[in-house]
This record gives structure tokens, C-alpha cells and sequence, in this order.
């Protein structure tokens, strides 16, 4: 649906050319919901304005529906870009106009006929749950009631494909998970494609099928959620993971513990979820762990579970608890231990 | 009173018509200088590093344009500009010769209250329009000027005030207006009636424009 290959963006500024994208390439599936993830900086928004052109990018392609967007004349590109919704992180509306006329006002611009105006508009209003406040303005809407009217701007045009620019980022953990479930209803029941950037793990936890890490203008790490969460292999994207469930443990705690034996992270995907294997590891390894931290969360499709445990006992017989440990399933990492 | 009857059968027709001269003055000239200011403040707007038009040159020469006839005082403006004002109405006296400096002066005044508005715009508003694909004219109509409606009245208010002022020394080129009752009646024949008058008529039309200008902004902003 969407295929971006090898596209860089940079910036000439005072200070010199700055690199925000370097040689990104990923491709968003038909019907999926495709998250990036990164720390402000990291190059993210600046990614998905490349996918509608509000960004051109100064080399590699933009591939939208298997037709490259990335020069196309200037008429052309208002025909695609109608067919690409976007959402924000500041809403965007207009203050001047009331709910109805923000959804409607695209539809006017672009020449559709009356009765279908209006029956477009009720309908999306009716879908993000604002059918009476159609005669209310911006300013006397909640955060997320003006996300929602957004949300019905962007739908009015009957795209195929929503870009969402940290449409979460400024809203209430409440409202923020409400919206998301919003955007999965669009996904799933008009069936349209979405690609979002966030920085909140939360979010990609919640509604993303697939992820992409970005640091440094660079994506670093991508894959279906689940295994990001499970295998991440970058320092950075660990940081993310862990975000969601345990807090980083203390320094003095895990370097007293780690004279005393190991401290590993478990993650139990699928199957490993419901065998109890922590136990029968006491029982068949004189090593007794101990239970540090852990959580257990619900992606999009899967359950997954992490837990930190303090295995106490002689390093040769952890070592071999470990490989217990892999063989059923669960994956195991090593915490470090800090030192000074 | 008969005092008073004096001076309303003697001086109200004079004051009446120079009342009238300076509604024709500011309104001509207001007329004028919305439809040359407001495009050039678009213009300065779109053509501002990173907008829809961006053009260094143009915007350079434009600022540098408007700087220039801002700093001229319009006395000045008034007499400098009088072979232009002949050749462009075939007069330099009277009410047509007082429009045109008028015009002069205000245009460039009401762009740089035009894009001082249109700045307050959000930009990403302005984005949000245009990743959904709409025109760029439309989106100067429909998002940038709508928006700025507000500001724009508030903005043009300023401007109609200082076109009163203006209008004040238009009498040095037999414009007649307010401002010329008061210099010859009031200053020249020492009627201080004239004076008081005048200048009470001034104060109830800028306090009125204000108030008007003020709830017309108050209905368009809705936040």
C-alpha cells in the first residue's frame, strides 16, 4: 500500500545540512495498522510527511498503491493526497467554523454534489460519536472530541490510507486509549490502512500489527509487534519494550543481586505463557529465583509476559536453569549489571 | 440661545459638508487600499520562506517596498507624490487629489496589518488542508483568510482610524474634510466653537469605528 525505498531527507539550515530521514525503507501492507516509534528528533514526523508529499524527499521513491507519487505534477498530487487522510497531534480545525462545517468544508472544496455532501458528513459523524455536537465549535470540544472531529475530516474524503502525525501525544491517557479505539474501528471496519507515528510504546502495544524503531533518521529495528517486544535486539528499541511493562530496576539492587547469581529478563510468548516453568525450575536445579518485576500485557493479536528474576545459585547450575529455560520456549536475555 | 441658533444656522452646513468630504475620502480611499493592501499581505504571507509561493526576491522587494512608503509622513507623502497624483487623476487638488496619496499611504499600511493577521494562523491549520489535497487558492480563501477574520477587522479598524487622521491634513490640497474646518475656522478665525465641534465629532466616529471593529472581531472569533 504503501512502499517507501531508500528515502532520505535533509534539511539546509544556519547550522549546516541536517539529516532528519537517511535512507528509509519500509512498506506499510494493505489493511494493516504500520506504527514507527522514536524519541522526538528521531526523524519520525518528518517520515510520514514524505508519505504525502508534504515533505519531498531529496532521494529514494514514495510508492502509494503501487504508482510512485514521490514527482508527480502538481494536479496530480492533489488527486493522491485526497486519498490519503492525516490526523495531528494539534487537531488542526478551524476555529472559526462549527464541527459540521470542519468536515464539510474539504467536501465543498473539491466538488462533491450537496446530498452526498450531507450524507457523508452525518455519517462520520455518527462513526467518531459526535452526532450532536455538529453545531459546536472548536472551543467548546474536549482534546479528544476535537481528535475525533479530525479523525471525521480526515474519513469525509473516503481515503484508503490515514496518516496519523502523534494524534495521541497530547491527550489524557483516557482519551488517548478511547481514540485508539477508534482508529482500530476504522481499521477494521472500513478497512482502511493505517500508518501512525509515537512516541508512547502504549500505542503500538494497543492497535500496531507491525513497528518500525526510528533513532537518528535511521529505522533501526522493524517487525510484527510481538517480536519486537520479544526479540528487540537494539539498545533503544529495549528501552521501548520496557517502557510498557517493568521500570528499569534500581542500580544498588541489581548490583548486589548479581553477586549472588544472575539476573535475567524472561518473556514468555504464545504456548510459554501458561506453562509453569519458573517452578520447575526449583525443582530441578538447585537454584531458587526470585522474582524482581513483571507484567503481562495484551498486544493487538497476542498476550505476551515478561518477568525479571534473580536466579540465585552456583553459576554453573543457572547456566543450566537458562538453557531449561530456552528449551521450553521462554526467551532469555541478561540484565547488566552496572558497575561503580 | 441665540448664540446658539447663531452658529447652527451659520456653521452646521459647513460642518455637515465636511463631514460628508471626509466619509468620501476615507471610504474611496479605504476602498482602494483594502484591494491593493490585502492582496500584498497575501502575497508577503505566501511568499515568506517555507509557504506555498516562496520567493525571496519577491518577498525581499516587497518588505523593503512597504518599509519605504511606511516611513514617509503623509505630509510629506502628499507633496512628494504630486506629479504622480496628476498624472494618475489628471488633478492634484481637491478630494480626487487627496485620495490618491490617501491611497498610497494606507495600502502599504493595511499589508502590513494584512500579514501581521494572516501570521497568526496556525500553520499546521494551513498543512491539514493541504495533505487533503485542497488548491492553494482555495486554501488562502477558505483557511487563511477565514481564519485571520478576527484579526483582519481588528487589523482594518486601525487602518480606517489612521485614514481619518490622514484625512485631516488633506486640506492642504483644498480637500476640504474635518480636519480642514478646524485648522481655518477654529485655528485661522479663532471660532473655537468650530473647533470644540469638530474635534467632539472626531472623538464619537474613531470611539464608534473601535466598537464596531471590536464586536465584529468578538463575533468571528470563536474561542
Amino acid at each position: 500500500m504503501i512502499k517507501l525505498s531508500n528515502v532520505s531527507k535533509s534539511f539546509h539550515t544556519k547550522k549546516g545540512i541536517i539529516h532528519a530521514i537517511d535512507d528509509v525503507s519500509l512498506e506499510v501492507k494493505k489493511g494493516e495498522i504500520f506504527g514507527v516509534i522514536g524519541y522526538s528528533g528521531a526523524g519520525k514526523s518528518t517520515l510520514i510527511r514524505c508519505v504525502n508529499l508534504l515533505e519531498v524527499p531529496t532521494s529514494g521513491s514514495v510508492v502509494i498503491k503501487d504508482r510512485d507519487v514521490t514527482h508527480l505534477p502538481a494536479e496530480e498530487l492533489l488527486q493522491v493526497r485526497r486519498k490519503i487522510g492525516m490526523i495531528f497531534q494539534g487537531f488542526n480545525l478551524l476555529k472559526t467554523a462549527n464541527v459540521y462545517d470542519n468536515i464539510a468544508i474539504p467536501l465543498r472544496l473539491t466538488e462533491v454534489d450537496k446530498q452526498e455532501l450531507h450524507e457523508r458528513v452525518t455519517k462520520y459523524l455518527q462513526i467518531v460519536g459526535l452526532a450532536d455536537k455538529h453545531d459546536a465549535y472548536p472551543g467548546q470540544l474536549s482534546g479528544g472530541q476535537k481528535q475525533r472531529v479530525a479523525i471525521a475530516r480526515a474519513l469525509v474524503q473516503e481515503p484508503e490510507i490515514l496518516l496519523s502525525d502523534e494524534a495521541t501525544s497530547a491527550l489524557d491517557p483516557e482519551t488517548t486509549e478511547s481514540i485508539l479505539e477508534l482508529l482500530l474501528k476504522i481499521n477494521k471496519e472500513l478497512g482502511i490502512t493505517i500508518m501512525l507515528i509515537t512516541h508512547e510504546m502504549n500505542v503500538i502495544q494497543k492497535i500496531c500489527d507491525r513497528v518500525a524503531v526510528m533513532e537518528k533518521g535511521k529505522v533501526i529495528e522493524q517487525g510484527r509487534t510481538v517480536d519486537i517486544y520479544s526479540k528487540a535486539t537494539h539498545p533503544t528499541t529495549k528501552r521501548f519494550v520496557n517502557s510498557t511493562y517493568c521500570k528499569e530496576l534500581p542500580k544498588a539492587v541489581l548490583r548486589e543481586l548479581g553477586q549472588t547469581g544472575r539476573v535475567v529478563r524472561l518473556s514468555f510468548v504464545g504456548e510459554s505463557t501458561s506453562k509453569p516453568v519458573l517452578a520447575s525450575v526449583s525443582a530441578k536445579f538447585p537454584v531458587s529465583p526470585n522474582i524482581l518485576a513483571g507484567g503481562i500485557i495484551q498486544l493487538k493479536q497476542e498476550t505476551i509476559g515478561a518477568l525479571v528474576v534473580h536466579l540465585h545459585g552456583e553459576p554453573a547450575e543457572t547456566e543450566k536453569a537458562i538453557a531449561y529455560l530456552q528449551e521450553q520456549g521462554v526467551m532469555v536475555e541478561g540484565v547488566e549489571i552496572p558497575n561503580g | 440661545m441665540a448664540d446658539l441658533q447663531q452658529f447652527i444656522e451659520g456653521r452646521l452646513p459647513i460642518i455637515w459638508e465636511s463631514v460628508v468630504q471626509t466619509f468620501q475620502m476615507v471610504s474611496i480611499s479605504l476602498l482602494f487600499s483594502v484591494l491593493i493592501g490585502l492582496p500584498l499581505g497575501v502575497l508577503l504571507i505566501l511568499t515568506r520562506p517555507g509557504n506555498a509561493l516562496e520567493n525571496r526576491v519577491v518577498y525581499q522587494i516587497l518588505n523593503v517596498v512597504v518599509n519605504i512608503i511606511r516611513s514617509i509622513p503623509f505630509i510629506i507623502l502628499l507633496f512628494f507624490i504630486l506629479p504622480f497624483t496628476k498624472l494618475l487623476v489628471g488633478t492634484s487638488i481637491g478630494i480626487k487629489g487627496a485620495i490618491v496619496p490617501l491611497i498610497v499611504h494606507a495600502a502599504p499600511n493595511i499589508a502590513r496589518l494584512m500579514e501581521n493577521a494572516l501570521l497568526e494562523v496556525d500553520s499546521g491549520v494551513i498543512e491539514a488542508y493541504k495533505s487533503m489535497g485542497i488548491r492553494t487558492r482555495h486554501i488562502i480563501w477558505h483557511v487563511l483568510l477565514r481564519e485571520a477574520r478576527p484579526s483582519i477587522i481588528l487589523g482594518l479598524t486601525i487602518a480606517v482610524i489612521s485614514l481619518i487622521g490622514g484625512t485631516a491634513m488633506a486640506g492642504l490640497v483644498g480637500a476640504g474634510g474635518l480636519g480642514d474646518l478646524a485648522y481655518r475656522f477654529g485655528h485661522l478665525r479663532y471660532e473655537v466653537d468650530v473647533m470644540y465641534v469638530t474635534v467632539f465629532i472626531l472623538i464619537v466616529l474613531v470611539q464608534c469605528l473601535q466598537s464596531i471593529g471590536n464586536r465584529l472581531a468578538a463575533k468571528y472569533k470563536r474561542d
